[in-house]
């Protein structure tokens, strides 16, 4: 697979772009710093795999993208806006368009499976009767249905992550991340939960999935991001629809 | 199946134990201060009322003369009063209005009639430019001999002084509770916020706003401040009832007043209420405040 730096020049109106990082560094501390000039376009309804070694800065690098933490140094647009301008008040704005599957799951144990994928309905104030009508149907599908009002620590590490993604996924998000999100799962629900994320991109949902899967990245094709020592490298899938990544 | 709880896990939270337990405390010193500061208030409207606008000046019989000579005493005595600045008008008792004072602690108005009692100017004065007390005291005593003006007043003046103090101590208490009680709850709201900041990371990304993580440990201040509002209340009524009995049975014309009525009831009853709402309030802006530094 050739690395594909053709795009690297190639400028998108802001618009078309959802996610835009321009010379993005990244350190904790006093440290080395983990991301080094990133700099990458993702276009909105592209379909994403970011791979590396374990340390290469995967889960740093979508932190940024989730606005978990800011960078140190450089500038990142997300659909459109300037993060390194915007104001406090205007994050929730911005998360809610944003879907993110943690490797961690990082579930609220004391809440139902139910009120764990209701999450993000509710912070947004859509109305309880919405809810209960979309959320048992998604857990269904994901194959929880009779977890609703089971709580996480009663549950697999599997049942975990298909909550996570379905919280992730609840409120068709404009991007969807998701951090090693068929880990725990067999191939089976691996594929299940892929073609989940398949059909959110085809219906405009930007996808970016970090994972280690090889056999998982051959079978569907997609482009994939590479972090490699703090730089990234984007290579092509066989799927040339959503190869437009790069900058 | 869709019950509304709170998103964050206040069920094992140390502050649940804590927070009642301190306001609750607050909540009694809080009412005993202002039931105290009430009773004072009751007494200085009652002096208050009592001195104003009247007083009484006695001019003490003197066995060596004419009634002639009392009577023009009496008279020069009036007339001073009446040049004084502040005096609106000057009476003198009458012997009939004099036994009817008395009567009801020497009974007999014939008894009455041999005593050597002193004779009572009434003196209206005005209540917005009073007269010079002591001024007037010091001509009285110097221009007419026995005259003199009552000194109840002078020592009314002084309790009323000292209630003055006093209730202004109570009210400064009541103000340190209320602080003290807004301290507990900002450090007990930032403990919980140190607590749950994992959870509140996870509402973060999900797209909380601030205000919504803030309603939550409002409402959870609110619920926990009103359980510590009703104990703290429960355990002061039962001391006010106590004192309000023992002051009663004291039948004395001072401490008659300290019973209180519906209407203290009334605003006693708006302490528990307003600690409740305080440890709200204060829970709100500290989560608003903490986590407008968190990204």
């Amino acid at each position: 697979m050739r690395p594909d730096r053709s795009s690297s020049l190639r400028t998108t109106p802001s618009e078309a772009e959802i996610v835009r990082f321009e010379g993005v560094g990244l350190r904790y501390g006093q440290g080395a710093e983990v991301l080094q000039d990133v700099s990458l376009a993702l276009a909105k309804g592209s379909f994403h795999f970011l791979t590396g070694d374990s340390g290469a800065g995967k889960s740093s690098l979508l932190s940024l993208m989730y606005l978990a933490r800011r960078p140190t140094r450089g500038r990142i647009e997300m659909f459109g806006i300037d993060t390194t301008r915007m104001s406090h008040a205007m994050l929730p704005r911005v998360r809610r368009r944003i879907g993110v599957v943690f490797q961690d799951f990082r579930l609220l144990d004391h809440l139902s499976t139910l009120d764990n994928v209701a999450l993000p309905l509710r912070v947004a104030g859509v109305r309880e009767s919405e809810i209960a009508r979309h959320v048992p149907e998604l857990l269904n599908w994901v194959g929880l249905g009779a977890a609703l009002k089971t709580k996480p620590p009663l549950l697999s590490g599997g049942e975990k992550q298909r909550i996570a993604i379905a919280r992730a996924v609840i409120n068709r998000p404009d991007l969807l991340l998701a951090d090693e999100p068929t880990g725990n799962v067999d191939d089976r629900i691996a594929d299940r939960l892929m073609h989940l994320f398949i059909e959110l991109n085809r219906l405009g949902t930007t996808v970016v999935i970090a994972t280690h899967n090889e056999p998982l990245i051959k079978r569907f094709g997609f482009p994939r991001i590479h972090l490699d020592a703090g730089g990234i490298t984007v290579l092509p899938g066989s799927k040339s629809k959503t190869s437009e990544a790069g900058f | 199946m869709f019950r509304r709880r709170a998103d964050l896990p206040f069920d094992h939270d140390a502050t649940a134990a804590f927070l009642p337990a301190m306001i609750a405390m607050m909540v009694f010193l809080a009412t005993l201060a202002l039931s105290g500061a009430l009773v004072l208030d009751n007494l200085l409207d009652r002096w208050n009322r009592d001195i104003k606008g009247t007083l009484t000046v006695q001019v003490v019989p003197d066995a060596n003369q004419s009634q002639a000579e009392v009577g023009q005493r009496i008279d020069k005595t009036i007339r001073i009063l009446e040049e004084t600045p502040g005096v609106i008008r000057a009476r003198s008792l009458s012997d009939a209005e004099l036994s009817a004072l008395i009567e009801p602690w020497l009974g007999s108005t014939d008894l009455i009639a041999d005593l050597p009692l002193p004779h009572l100017i009434d003196v209206t004065i005005s209540d917005t430019d009073p007269p010079d007390l002591v001024a007037l005291s010091d001509r009285l005593k110097k221009e007419v001999a026995g005259a003199s003006v009552d000194d109840h007043r002078i020592w009314l003046s002084r309790v009323i002084r000292l209630a003055d103090g006093l209730e202004l101590v109570a009210r400064a208490i009541m103000t340190l509770v209320g602080l003290a009680a807004a301290i507990a709850v900002i450090y007990a709201t930032r403990a919980g916020l140190a607590i749950h900041r994992q959870s509140i990371e996870i509402l973060h990304l999900v797209g909380a706003r601030d205000g919504y993580i803030a309603r939550q440990y409002a409402k959870r201040a609110l619920w926990l401040g009103a359980q510590g509002s009703v104990i703290g209340f429960a355990l002061a009524a039962p001391v006010l009832i106590g004192l309000g009995a023992m002051a009663k049975s004291l039948q004395g014309g001072l401490l008659a007043e300290v019973s209180f009525g519906p209407g203290h009831w009334a605003v006693l009853a708006a302490v528990p209420v307003v600690a409740a709402l305080l440890a709200m309030v204060a829970a709100f802006l500290t989560v608003l405040r903490t986590l407008s530094r968190m990204l």
